[in-house]
């Protein structure tokens, strides 16, 4: 049985994301990735829908819109939540290694992937899911 | 160590790619490199009489549904036009074979099979109208 959550829920957090990304990798703080790193994991683990940044969405973002409720599977954010989980952690490990340029490109793919969400509606499920599924098998 | 060069590529890149993904998603190609020809044995359906409209969909792929709903509502009157949804993970020697990489990719195919265009992304139902009328 698959979850159905308000489609708009995601795309907010998503720029909610770029903008604490954005601080990130101009302020070059591997704690301000950490704590993004952290809200990926409970949208990774938990669900999109269970993120501070949904709550925020829910309790002062919802009550304020007027259009129509269109729900979306959970998965599709849910998958980006993981890739976006994936590159926060290779951030860290360059962050805390010292290894600039790491922490530099993983978060700007991060932060690419959250802002292209945000402002484009694009579907990174869409885009890679596939393409990784045919890599793996080819692997 | 404050700098702007990394988040100003990031921004640029992404808006770049950006405008080309709203650009081509769900655009109808007629491309070269198509022309792959499918059975109704292979597809375990039977083809349209005129058209058949062969969709991959996957479970991380939020426009797929809405795809899905738009091409059934589109064709629902339309006795010479078939659509056909399958997943694409569970397809994927069909999905290798006809170069299929991103979800959802729409299969225009006439009455033998043959892939006549694709597109790419979620199309409008206008783009699906006229791909379905240019077919003969």
């Amino acid at each position: 049985m698959t979850i159905s959550i308000d489609a708009r829920g995601p795309r907010f957090s998503a720029t909610l994301t770029t903008i604490v990304l954005a601080i990130a990798l101009i302020t070059h703080n591997v704690w301000v990735l950490a704590f993004q790193g952290f809200i990926f994991a409970i949208g990774a683990i938990r669900g999109p829908q269970k993120t501070p940044y949904a709550w925020i969405f829910k309790k002062f973002v919802k009550p304020k819109l007027t259009g129509p409720e269109i729900t979306e599977d959970v998965r599709p954010p849910q998958f980006a939540q993981r890739v976006g989980l994936g590159f926060a952690i290779v951030g860290l490990i360059g962050g805390f290694t010292e290894l600039h340029l790491l922490f530099q490109v993983a978060t700007s793919f991060a932060f690419a992937a959250a802002f292209l969400n945000s402002a484009f509606d694009f579907c990174l499920g869409c885009f890679i899911y596939l393409r990784l599924v045919r890599l793996s098998k080819v692997a | 160590m404050k700098s702007f060069l990394p988040i100003s590529i990031a921004l640029l890149a992404a808006t770049g790619f950006g405008f080309w993904y709203r650009f081509n998603s769900g655009r109808i190609k007629g491309g070269k490199s198509h022309g792959h020809r499918l059975s109704e044995r292979e597809l375990n359906k039977p083809l349209g009489s005129r058209v058949t409209l062969l969709q991959f969909s996957s479970a991380f792929c939020t426009p797929c549904r809405a795809t899905k709903a738009l091409i059934s509502a589109t064709i629902e009157n339309m006795d010479d036009v078939v659509h056909i949804d399958l997943d694409a993970e569970s397809n994927l020697d069909l999905v290798n074979r006809l170069e299929v990489t991103s979800t959802p990719t729409t299969l225009i195919l006439n009455r033998k099979g043959i892939e006549v265009g694709r597109a790419v992304g979620a199309p409008s139902k206008a783009q699906i109208l006229s791909a379905i009328d240019a077919v003969k």
